[in-house]
This record gives C-alpha cells, sequence and structure tokens, in this order.
C-alpha cells in the first residue's frame, strides 16, 4: 500500500452513479483480456454529462481523445458516489484509467465495497464538501498514515475520515489477500 | 436483546443468537445468484484465487440466469454466455438457465421468485443491485460485486455490516389507481437517494400486507435506490402460499420484535398518497402525476425487474383496453413465465397480448432489455432527445440509453396512461 499518493484531481458533483461511471453498453468487454481491459480506461466516466465532467468549470474529458489512462489520478465528489447497479466494472474502470483514491462526501454501499473488496480505488470520506472547494487540475497529495488530504495549488490541508474497520483489508489489498492473511478461506 | 427481522435472519447465518448493529459478521450463504453481465468476470477472479480447477462450494446453492443482454447481435455479450454455459457444465451447476433453451427464464429477481429460491429466513447474494427485490418473501437479499461474489463461491461465506433499520409503515385501503411503485417512489422522495445507505428498508402496516407478492417485490426492489442494503417485508399467509406453491424446502419466519430500535420510523396513509413520477434524473426527484401531467413524451416503456411482472401488465391492460397509444410503447415481460401468461390471463375476456397488440404497443421477448441501455440494438432503448415514462428503476443520465435522453419512473397505471395521451397523465383520467 502506497503512504502517499499525489496526483491530479478530477473534480465531480452529487450522486454520480455507475452508468456514470462506465455504461451499461460497454460492461460486454472482458476484464481479463488485456486487449479489452483498456477499452475501461477509454470509457471511464464517458457518461457523465460534458458540462458536469471537471468542475468547477465542466467540460473537461476525464480521458483524452485517444487515451486509455488519465491526466487525474484523484476523484473528488460529492455525496453517494458510485450509486446504482452493482457493476464492478466500475471502480475496475476508474483503476485502468489510473485513478488511486476517490475522496466523496459519503459512497453507495455496493461501489464502496467493490473499491476496498476488490482492491481497487481507495474510497475515503470527508466531511467537508471539497468538491465545492478542489478545482479539476489542483495538484493533491494524501497522507494514507497521517490521513489527510493536502491541496499543493492552493496549499491547504484537510483531514480525511479514518477508513475505520475495512482499513485492513485496504491495508492487505483486498477480500482474498486479506483472508489468506487471516486464514478465512476455508470451504464453510 | 430486541431485534429487527434484519438482524434476526443475519445472526442465523452467522450461528448467533444476536448481532449488534453496525458490527460486521461473517454470514453463510444460502444462495449466490449471478447473471451474464457479472457472471464472467466473477468466474475469472474465482480461477484465479482458488484455482483453475476449484470447484464451487455447493452446486445447488449456486443460481445462474442469464438476463442483461441476450437477444442482440452484439458478439462480446454472446461470448459472455457462452463463458457462463461452459462454467455450468464445468462445475455441473444445478441452476443455469441457458438461453436459447427451453430452461431460460428472464430477468433474474423475478425468476428467483418463480422457480422457488425466494425462502423467509434465508440469505442472498447476487452480483446484482436489485437483488434486494427478493426481500419481499422475508429473507435478507442485497447486491455484490465480482469480488465478492467469487469469494462465495469459494468459500460460501461474506462478511456483512449489520444495518439499523428504517420502518416504513402505510396504513389503509390502497386505491385501484394506487401502486406499489407509486408508495416506493414516495418514500424515496422522502428519504432522497442516498437516505436509507447501508440500512435496511422494513415494510410493514395493512396496505402493504394486502398487496399481491409481485408488488410487494416493487416496493423491495427500488430499496437500492434509497441506498438501502436490503428491503424487507416479513413473510405472511400470502408470501407463504406463494413459496410452497414453488418450494419444498424448508424455511423459517421472522418478525421484528416489538420494541427493535429503527433509525427512524415513517407513517403513511395510502389514501393521503396519490399517483406520483420520479422526474429525470434521480429516482428521488418526485412530483405528482397531475402537477406534471401535460409533458410531453416520445416513448412508454413497460418492463424491467420492478415493472415488468404480471400485475403490472394486469394493470396496464385496464387502462389500455380498447384504446390506441399514441407514441412508442414497449411491453417487455420480465419472464418467460410471463410473456406465456400475457396469452393466458385475460381482462374482460380478452389476453393481455391481444389489449396491448391492437392497442398498438410493441410486445417483445423477455429480459433485462432497455431499463439499463444496453448494447446499440437493444429493443426501446431510448436514442437522443427521447422522452420516455417508464415503469423501470432508475432514471440516471444515459441509464436507458441515450445521455440527452430524460426519463419519468411511474407506475404501469400511469405509464399506461400516458402512452394513450402522449403527455404524462394521471391514470385516475382513465379509470
Amino acid at each position: 500500500m502506497e503512504k502517499i499518493i499525489q496526483g491530479k484531481a478530477y473534480v465531480l458533483g452529487k450522486n454520480i452513479d455507475t452508468d456514470q461511471i462506465i455504461p451499461a453498453e460497454h460492461l460486454v468487454y472482458s476484464l481479463s483480456d488485456p486487449e479489452e481491459v483498456v477499452l475501461y480506461g477509454t470509457y471511464a466516466l464517458s457518461g457523465v454529462p460534458p458540462e458536469q465532467g471537471g468542475l468547477p468549470k465542466g467540460n473537461i474529458p476525464f480521458i483524452a481523445e485517444g487515451e486509455v489512462r488519465s491526466a487525474f489520478t484523484i476523484i473528488i465528489a460529492g455525496p453517494n458516489f458510485g450509486c446504482g447497479s452493482s457493476r464492478e466494472h466500475a471502480p475496475f474502470a476508474l483503476k485502468v484509467a489510473g485513478v488511486k483514491a476517490i475522496i466523496a462526501e459519503s459512497y453507495a454501499r455496493i461501489f464502496y465495497r467493490n473499491c476496498v473488496d476488490g482492491g481497487f480505488a481507495i474510497p475515503y470520506e470527508t466531511a467537508e464538501q471539497l468538491n465545492q472547494i478542489i478545482k479539476t487540475g489542483d495538484e493533491l497529495k494524501i497522507d494514507v498514515e497521517a490521513n489527510t488530504i493536502e491541496n499543493l495549488t492552493s496549499k491547504v490541508t484537510w483531514r480525511l475520515n479514518p477508513l475505520g474497520s475495512v482499513f485492513n483489508i485496504v491495508e492487505a489489498g483486498g477480500i482474498f489477500a486479506y483472508a489468506r492473511q487471516e486464514n478465512l478461506m476455508a470451504q464453510s | 436483546m430486541a431485534q429487527t427481522i434484519t438482524q434476526k435472519i443475519l445472526a442465523k447465518a452467522a450461528n448467533r443468537k444476536f448481532v449488534d448493529v453496525g458490527e460486521s459478521v461473517w454470514l453463510n450463504v444460502d444462495i449466490l445468484l449471478t447473471h451474464d453481465v457479472c457472471g464472467p468476470p466473477t468466474i475469472d477472479i474465482f480461477r484465479e484465487e482458488f484455482g483453475s480447477d476449484a470447484k464451487v462450494w455447493d452446486t445447488d446453492k449456486v443460481v445462474v440466469l442469464p438476463d442483461h443482454y441476450i437477444f442482440t447481435a452484439n458478439e462480446h455479450a454472446h461470448r459472455n454466455i457462452d463463458l457462463l454455459r461452459q462454467f455450468a457444465k464445468e462445475q455441473g451447476l444445478k441452476h443455469y438457465y441457458d438461453v436459447g433453451t427451453d430452461r431460460y427464464k428472464g430477468v433474474c429477481h423475478v425468476a428467483l421468485a418463480e422457480e422457488g429460491f425466494n425462502l423467509p429466513g434465508t440469505v442472498l447474494f447476487g452480483t446484482d443491485s436489485h437483488t434486494c427485490t427478493s426481500g419481499a418473501f422475508g429473507m435478507f437479499g442485497t447486491g455484490i460485486g465480482n469480488t465478492d461474489a467469487a469469494f462465495i463461491l469459494g468459500t460460501g461465506k461474506l462478511w456483512e455490516k449489520v444495518p439499523e433499520s428504517i420502518k416504513f409503515t402505510f396504513d389503509g385501503e390502497m386505491p385501484a389507481w394506487l401502486t406499489a411503485k407509486d408508495l416506493i417512489l414516495q418514500i424515496l422522495g422522502d428519504i432522497t437517494t442516498d437516505g436509507a445507505t447501508y440500512r435496511a428498508m422494513e415494510f410493514d402496516g395493512e396496505a402493504i400486507f394486502s398487496l399481491p407478492m409481485e408488488e410487494r417485490m416493487t416496493l423491495t426492489n427500488m430499496a437500492i435506490e434509497g441506498g438501502g442494503m436490503n428491503g424487507i417485508i416479513a413473510a405472511d399467509k400470502i408470501a407463504e402460499e406463494y413459496v410452497k406453491a414453488r418450494s419444498n424446502k424448508p424455511y423459517e419466519l421472522f418478525q421484528s420484535d416489538l420494541d427493535a430500535q429503527y433509525h427512524s420510523k415513517y407513517h403513511y396513509n395510502v389514501r393521503d398518497l396519490e399517483p406520483v413520477v420520479a422526474q429525470p434524473h434521480s429516482p428521488d426527484n418526485r412530483a405528482t402525476v397531475r402537477s406534471v401531467a401535460g409533458t410531453k413524451i416520445t416513448k412508454s416503456y413497460i418492463g424491467s425487474c420492478t415493472g415488468g411482472k404480471l400485475t403490472d401488465f394486469v394493470m396496464a391492460a385496464k387502462i389500455l383496453k380498447g384504446q390506441k397509444v399514441s407514441v412508442t410503447t414497449n411491453i417487455v415481460p420480465a419472464t418467460v413465465l410471463v410473456a406465456r401468461s400475457l396469452e393466458t390471463e385475460q381482462y374482460e375476456g380478452v389476453s393481455l397480448k391481444q389489449i396491448f397488440e391492437d392497442a398498438g404497443c410493441i410486445v417483445a421477448l423477455p429480459s433485462c432489455a432497455a431499463c439499463l441501455g444496453g448494447p446499440a440494438d437493444t429493443v426501446g432503448r431510448s436514442v437522443d432527445n427521447d422522452v420516455v415514462v417508464s415503469t423501470t428503476n432508475r432514471n440516471f443520465p444515459g441509464r436507458m440509453g441515450s445521455k440527452h435522453a430524460g426519463v419519468y419512473l411511474a407506475s404501469p397505471l400511469t405509464a399506461a396512461a400516458s402512452a394513450i395521451t402522449g403527455k404524462l397523465t394521471d391514470p385516475r383520467d382513465f379509470l
């Protein structure tokens, strides 16, 4: 687990559902065939209406034309990020695009579980409405041990809510790694 | 210590007498459900983590119901079905319902009920957010991702955080023009799309227990639209009769203790309610149909796990009999059984299918179809600036296909009345 996560912010609004993160028509691609996996990067966040992507100005594509990976590696969003369908393709697509962490006011349960148990991006929560403060393109630094996020562009630091009971799974890298570590893989 | 019905079911699955709200517990899983979209990646993870020759924990407890992308020319979608078929064969799965055979069922949440997999007191996990539908049978059902499903495939276990519960009580006698869809859209407008996040939504009251199982499933189906972990209705005589007609497996009835603790309680009298829609682009964007009546629509869609059951079509037929639709109207039965029933079930001496065809509707084959957009050739998929009135469960941007379309979620009565006029129309105008 990386102790410091640094990258550029991509700012979104509230209730970003999994159809916006990866539209349903793209769910047919393999998640294991390397040639098809990259398509999840290509179409990550492609369902977000253009004016609502890359706030506050909007109309900033998450993925540049012809690219697979995003220039933005930290997502900043409002409440209820990842609501909607259970598709694990959603956090998977964000990971393929290069996202390392998401900071939202809150998450939908299944998306949150998928992030943690699948070992995709780290889902942090904050009490602050950071998507009203941070601007797309700001350079951010997350200190995983100190539970802080610093905006290197504006020189402001905020606290992140501790990951709590899921920290051990996040640290292990997902439910399988955690279960092996804890000897929980035996059949019932 | 007093417990809610959800706590009691989770306690049983954890081999405990009591589980506390907020604690994470390991549960023994009764059924794992998967389908063609999330099944193949789940199988990949299972093989990677448990080995290429690993066996699933119980071939009688894995239910595979392909339903999402069935009637499409999309080759990737076909490949996903092939992967399911191959896995079911090599594992000897007892409950695989293959496409293109007479075993094919259709939309998984409705088929689970029809095939007798919903048993009171049991724990169901599924790789689909609407797995909460099964809570109508007094059981715990919730959605998970592929990684969690792969973990269950190998171990038969999963951790879950015991949820707080919110109780919704509906008193009074249901008027003929009010449906379960109106009740759940009413709730969503009150609690918003994250009002029940990580919580159980428990439904109670005489109006709820007057409903047939299909209508109860409409309520629990949309618990996830409020962020709920599960929706649940204690099993009563109606539920037991439904179950016994379809399964001879044992089950256990649970009820919340009278002094159980709730996060919050909501009380409604159905006589105070009226038909509502969820306006674009969120299931909590509630308005009474009367307040938005006259809004022009370009399509009407009656289908999906929440709005494509036989009861939904009986309601639609009552409005559409002897009428003509003025916009493209898709009738998409959830399952093969529902599709067959459209031919046998009659209203005023005419089969439902005939009523729909006479009215100018398109009767499509059973699958999830355009509820979630799907591949480009999916029947009913929204295009351009379509304005759709739909009995489905989600209307986030792009959900039914086009990012520029707007979707109004509504009851089958409202969707049928609006199909006739081409404008959002209160069903009381036709009843």
